[in-house]
């Protein structure tokens, strides 16, 4: 804000804002440097006092300890504390993905959910949201898993849950695709994208219904899954489901997830989704009544007046809290630490920091990761305003 | 001109979307007042919202009553072990275990608080209440003083009635001591007491036009808000220790306090600033056309019309802030959740029904006190807009 005053004549120079600013920013920074160079010093000397190693050496150390979650080859016996940086690593990024694919969908339809007219959707999704923001998240991952999956039965007594998955207090087992022949899947689903790209093409310079980006993604998403799915479930042979047996002494076969692994998801989805929840209200909230009126005078349907006139106005006011939502789950599945889920802060802030006894630059590194995290999303997010801004003439 | 141009619809190009025939007459309504209508117009409009409403009254019929059971029919209200809530032969479903509650309620408000210094504790829960009755109720008498009172006398006072302080004979208790639901309260009102005051000059150091503390306050903003509280946590626990000289270590809890008072302040920094530029220009250039200095601008015009539309915000983020004080217990402090974690695990009251009760109570708590937060918020919300309304 320019001031009237700012160097006028006759104002000494020690009263001249512009020198007090000057003055201010350098006695800051000296300040600042002085406190940094301070403990600097101090933290060197008190390492050097308890002989604590420094630096990155341990990264090539062998690890010596087992990760009860890992999606790229690791053993305790050959691999090193950089591979379990990885391993953490990925196993964060697995949950955020799932969590977010998730509680997208469940946001969406609880935001919509308030917004409708019927008194008990409207009421029950009001319930949803207001329960689930007031609880803690750390709280409502110890009961999901303590009191929840922990609490389920023995392997013996798993609950059989429709198409082959069973459930209990080691996890959840779902059965697990295997191709006899994987060329002939790939090469279905290579058909299944070239028909998407197509199908896109063709779709987005539809008028009618095809041409709303909400319902071209989720039909993209369906040719993309389903079609390979469908082919091989009607031609049958090349896909088998290993399906999961109770066997004597554990569960044999199928795909085994974590007990921790559900807790977390579980948690992280139920409770972002009741933000997201409100994100979408608010989304579509700011798209006036005339809109909505103006589609519905042009004959418009409530489907179409939904997906081609609101929900793409909406995008615009929902699209960055929407990202700030996940970039949020993403940092809250740290929180996996209480529950013992091997993510990065548990395997490398956790047991690695435990081990080398050099916490400060293994969190120092952690913090780098998230970080990286919210800056490549900031990216993104300002290509996304500088493309989709509204653009007023 | 009488050719029409390509904007008009003309007979030869008709518009998918523009009827051709009028719309069917529609038959009136049965009813538009009572019940029946109400039902009509809110239950059952169409099919789709009819299979709705059906498939949520028959949600509500399987979960409501057995939640109902559990919490209050089957519940045990009175006992003084585990044997009060195991199932027996004459009482085969047990509900929650209330009696379990009754029994750790003490250790869950004081945590390992020495017995006979309790009141300590409770006159710190006096003069907290005290205080923020005084800052929340807008038409309390001189609420200037009581802001005085909140963010300067009650930070020193209760720091001497918790931790004590021998010229007044008040003995000294070791945090280590401290616990439940008193270091939850303890760190949230640190969190609030610190956050808005750092967040308001971290606020204007990203708005200032000063190069070197722009910078500054955007990089500790953007920094703090990019990573999560647990390995700020962990910083504050693990580095701040070795950053300081030895005599003065800070004490476990202090650390952690730290901690969530950087982290806090980083959030209310954004919620400030929100507020801040929601100022319209004309407010500073009346404020230099009078003469008033940058700072008596801020202080006189600015700050109170910027944080007074902001308070719905601020109060959001106080939300926020309680519901993370839960993560305190990864660096060692025995918090609200910590005692219900400890007292549910205790041989004592081992039975398959202690930690869902135990759960279900710490989201009671949590529930009641950020729900009324969030009520205030509404509350001020709807009154400030009916103020600008006229």
């Amino acid at each position: 804000m320019a001031r009237p005053w700012e160097s006028a004549p006759g104002v000494p120079f020690y009263r001249d804002p512009k020198y007090r600013g000057i003055a201010l920013q350098i006695g800051l920074c000296a300040a600042l440097a002085y406190l940094a160079y301070a403990a600097i010093q101090t933290a060197a000397d008190n390492l050097a006092r308890s002989h604590v190693a420094s630096g990155f050496g341990f990264w090539n150390v062998i690890a010596g300890f087992d990760i009860s979650q890992t999606l790229i080859d690791y053993s305790p016996q050959t691999s090193t504390y950089g591979r379990a940086f990885w391993v953490g690593l990925l196993n964060t990024l697995v949950v955020a993905a799932l969590g977010i694919a998730l509680a997208t969908i469940l946001g969406f339809a609880i935001g919509i959910g308030r917004l409708s007219k019927n008194f008990l959707v409207e009421r029950l999704a009001t319930c949803y949201v207001e329960l689930i923001r007031d609880v803690p998240l750390l709280l409502q991952l110890l009961f999901w898993y303590n009191a929840v999956l922990k609490a389920l039965p023995e392997f013996a007594a798993s609950f059989t849950l429709p198409g082959g998955v069973l459930l209990n207090n080691r996890g959840l087992f779902l059965p697990r695709p295997s191709f006899a022949d994987s060329s002939y899947f790939l090469a279905m689903l290579a058909v299944a994208l070239v028909f998407a790209v197509v199908f896109n093409k063709m779709a987005t310079r539809s008028k009618s219904i095809w041409g709303a980006t909400g319902v071209r993604a989720a039909f993209t998403l369906l040719i993309v899954v389903g079609l390979p799915v469908a082919i091989v479930i009607v031609s049958g042979a090349p896909l088998a489901f290993d399906y999961p047996q109770v066997g004597r002494f554990n569960v044999r076969g199928g795909l085994e997830v974590l007990p921790e692994f559900v807790a977390l998801v579980l948690g992280l989805v139920i409770y972002t989704a009741a933000f997201i929840a409100e994100v979408v209200r608010a989304g579509l909230m700011s798209v006036s009544r005339g809109q909505t009126e103006a589609a519905q005078a042009l004959g418009l349907t409530r489907m179409q007046t939904l997906g081609l006139i609101v929900i793409p106005q909406a995008m615009r006011v929902i699209i960055p809290p929407l990202t700030n939502q996940y970039l949020n789950l993403t940092k809250n599945s740290s929180l996996a630490v209480a529950i013992g889920y091997p993510d990065l802060v548990q395997v490398f802030a956790g047991t690695v920091a435990n081990q080398t006894n050099q916490p400060v630059e293994i969190i120092a590194l952690t913090m780098l990761v998230y970080l990286s995290f919210s800056l490549i999303t900031s990216l993104v997010m300002n290509f996304y305003n500088a493309r989709y801004a509204l653009v007023e003439r | 001109m009488d050719a029409p141009t390509a904007a008009t619809p003309t007979k030869s190009t008709p518009l998918a979307y523009v009827r051709t025939a009028p719309a069917a007459a529609v038959s009136p309504p049965l009813a538009t007042v009572g019940v029946l209508a109400w039902l009509r117009e809110y239950l059952f409009p169409n099919v789709s919202s009819s299979v709705m409403t059906v498939l949520i009254i028959l949600l509500l019929i399987w979960t409501v009553p057995p939640l109902i059971d559990f919490l209050i029919v089957d519940a045990v209200w009175t006992g003084s072990d585990r044997d009060a809530c195991l199932a027996t032969a004459e009482r085969p479903v047990v509900g929650a275990c209330w009696a379990f509650i009754a029994d750790r309620f003490a250790f869950i408000v004081y945590g390992s608080y020495p017995i006979a210094g309790r009141w300590r504790v409770d006159l710190f829960f006096a003069m907290l209440a005290f205080g923020t009755v005084w800052l929340l109720w807008l038409e309390a008498p001189r609420r200037d003083i009581g802001a005085i009172y909140f963010f300067a006398v009650l930070p020193v006072a209760s720091f001497l009635v918790l931790h004590g302080f021998a010229p007044v004979g008040l003995a000294v208790v070791d945090t280590a001591l401290w616990g439940g639901f008193t270091v939850t309260i303890v760190v949230a009102a640190v969190g609030i007491v610190a956050s808005l005051p750092i967040g308001i000059v971290l606020a204007l150091g990203r708005r200032s036009k000063l190069p070197a503390m722009r910078l500054l306050s955007t990089l500790f903003i953007e920094f703090i808000r990019g990573v999560p509280l647990i390995t700020v946590l962990f910083m504050a626990s693990v580095m701040l220790p070795l950053f300081v000289p030895d005599y003065w270590s800070p004490d476990k809890l202090v650390r952690a306090l730290v901690g969530v008072a950087l982290f806090s302040s980083a959030y209310m920094a954004e919620v400030v600033r929100a507020g801040l530029q929601a100022m319209p220009k004309g407010q500073y250039e009346a404020a230099y056309a009078l003469g008033l200095s940058y700072w008596q601008t801020l202080r006189l015009i600015i700050l109170p019309q910027a944080l007074k539309v902001t308070i719905p915000n601020i109060v959001n983020s106080y939300i926020a802030l309680f519901k993370d004080t839960t993560l305190v217990f990864f660096v060692g402090i025995f918090d609200f959740l910590k005692t219900i974690e400890v007292s549910r695990a205790d041989p004592q009251w081992a039975t398959p029904v202690t930690s869902t009760t135990g759960y279900i109570f710490a989201a009671l708590v949590y529930f009641v006190c950020c729900y009324a937060m969030s009520r205030y918020a509404t509350g001020i919300e709807t009154r400030l807009s009916t103020g600008e309304k006229q």
